[in-house]
């Protein structure tokens, strides 16, 4: 089925180290639109890992099927017949949240993550890996698309959370500051998004310098006598 | 004896004496500010000078700078007293230090420091609070309102009467909120005969801090920190709009006297546009990124929903600014004018 180490990678390449949002900076246009809370952003992602999964597996099961020519507007149709599906469930499950992300359910069709997974890794890898690469790729853009929402609220409006209760009736948003805390408008708006996503990979790439640093510093390790016991 | 290759300038003017030359013009309309709105204005200066200083201590110690040498070239300070003097001078503190930070940590520090900035600092900080903070950033004092200093700066502390109470929009708000209300009826004239708010030009008081504006920078000229490019560019293009709107409706639009008076223009043409870093530097660049800030800031100020354009005119043309020095670069001494 799938080897160890190659699940690791693709876990890593997905959640890390080829981060939709703040390595590869795709899908921007649902980025700044949706992120004006954490809910928002985590049910779109999860939207988007549920195409990702389905459509990875789909076309990596058809890949030796589809013509090469064509390949694209076949990705395509798959992708959107996929996405109608996810739509739909929205609708009939989640409306009022369905309201609220409005076009951006239909968009992942245009998404480029979708379409640059599908043809980078789905296109030439078997199916199961291609069900992780889309489920680990959508986790990636789930915790970025999380973070960037809940700075956003908290900073726009003081609140975490807020639109909970449409996914999990009975659910109350966090208020972490006080009432009359004014709210910076500028978070809420698509230049504060810009903002934070932008100290976002800095953050990421201080991470990575730090990182390449420590495993520069550190003393190599010994060399095993391997078939000496 | 003094050996140096050509040319042989007098001296060399370093940052600080720029800066500290830019601080001392600023002094009449600071005056006047004091005199005749209100003396908040003096506590809104020493908290953006402690914001600034602050941020700017901070900055440099994460980025490993020295301290002494960068903190006491001025520069924060210059961006600290610019930032007080555009915004409401009853502005709550935590609005004026937010400002500040962000002009100094984002606008300044993030983009690599002292002459690395694509954007005016102070006017990104105007920008910032207006977009977030629209209502606290345009309650302007009500004019002869009576407030001792100490009532004033508690208001800004937190523990006075809310602002509400003591503040209204500014001259150049107030005049297009007229009109706008008036749906054609009302004539400019009629609402610049409102002697609570308007003085013999512009607005009661307000004037009189454009002309220490003005003042100011024909000495900053004088001394020469700046050159004439850039405000006359300004003066001319915000004359020549808003002259033929005023010459088209006279009832509609206010005369260009008004405009250069009201508002930041004059602090825009001489102070903030004329800044070395963010704006051109080539003399045709200046002339252009003058007289597109004056234009601009006449749209927005009277086409626009902001109370005024200032800022936005000097930020909108900080972008344009390396592709205006890039298509003016003047010939290379001795070879032809390519074009």
């Amino acid at each position: 089925m799938i080897a160890r180490d190659e699940f690791r990678t693709i876990a890593h390449n997905g959640i890390w180290k080829q981060n939709t949002s703040i390595v590869q900076i795709l899908g921007l246009c649902p980025l700044l639109a949706v992120t004006t809370n954490a809910v928002n952003g985590i049910m779109l992602s999860l939207a988007t890992i549920l195409v990702m999964a389905l459509s990875g597996f789909a076309i990596a099961s058809l890949r030796n099927l589809i013509p090469h020519e064509i390949r694209i507007p076949v990705f395509i149709l798959i992708v959107a017949a996929l996405v109608t599906v996810v739509d739909l469930l929205f609708n009939a499950n989640l409306h009022e949240l369905y309201l609220v992300l409005g076009i951006f359910i239909p968009l992942i069709v245009t998404n480029c993550i979708v379409l640059a997974r599908v043809e980078a890794f789905a296109a030439k890898n078997p199916p199961v890996q291609s069900i992780f690469d889309g489920i680990f790729m959508g986790t990636g853009m789930l915790w970025t698309l999380a973070l960037l929402g809940g700075m956003r609220e908290l900073l726009g409006g003081g609140t975490l959370f807020s639109g909970i209760d449409m996914v999990i009736p009975g659910l109350q948003p966090l208020q972490l500051l006080p009432e009359n805390y004014p709210g910076f408008l500028l978070a809420l708006l698509p230049p504060g998004a810009f903002i934070l996503l932008g100290c976002m990979i800095a953050w990421k790439n201080w991470m990575d310098a730090r990182a390449a640093e420590r495993a520069r510093l550190k003393p190599p390790e010994p060399v095993s006598t391997a078939g000496c016991h | 004896m003094m050996f140096a290759p050509a040319p042989f300038l007098l001296k060399d003017t370093s940052v600080s004496q720029v800066m500290i030359q830019v601080c001392v013009a600023l002094i009449p309309s600071i005056l006047a500010y004091a005199w005749l709105v209100g003396p908040a204005i003096l506590a809104q200066l020493v908290i953006a000078t402690l914001a600034a200083l602050l941020a700017e201590a901070l900055m440099l110690k994460v980025r490993g700078k020295p301290l002494d040498l960068f903190l006491s070239d001025g520069s924060a300070i210059v961006t600290a007293w610019l930032i007080a003097l555009t915004f409401p001078p009853l502005a709550p503190w935590w609005l004026v230090a937010l400002g500040t930070a962000f002009a100094i940590v984002v606008a300044k520090h993030l983009y690599g420091g002292l002459g690395q900035n694509p954007f005016n600092p102070a006017m990104v900080a105007f920008a910032v609070c207006i977009v977030s903070f629209p209502a606290l950033m345009s309650q302007w004092p009500s004019v002869g309102l009576e407030l001792s200093l100490l009532d004033q700066i508690k208001v800004i502390l937190g523990f006075g009467s809310p602002v509400d109470a003591l503040s209204g929009a500014t001259p150049l708000d107030a005049l297009k909120t007229g009109l706008k209300m008036g749906e054609g009826t009302v004539t400019v004239s009629s609402l610049l005969a409102n002697q609570e708010i308007y003085g013999r030009v512009a607005g009661r008081g307000w004037e009189w801090v454009a002309a220490g504006y003005l003042l100011g920078g024909l000495w900053l000229w004088h001394r020469k920190v700046i050159t004439w490019h850039v405000p006359a560019a300004f003066v001319a293009s915000l004359s020549l709009i808003s002259g033929a709107l005023w010459l088209y409706d006279p009832a509609q639009f206010a005369n260009p006297l008004f405009h250069l008076l009201s508002g930041g223009a004059m602090l825009g043409a001489f102070f903030i546009a004329t800044d070395p870093v963010s704006g051109c530097t080539t003399p045709r660049g200046k002339l252009i990124f003058g007289a597109g800030a004056g234009l601009l800031a006449y749209i927005i100020r009277v086409f626009g929903g902001y109370p005024d354009g200032v800022a936005f005119a000097v930020l909108l043309m900080n972008l344009c600014a390396p592709v205006i020095d890039l298509l003016t670069q003047p010939p290379i001494f001795g070879m032809k004018d390519k074009s």
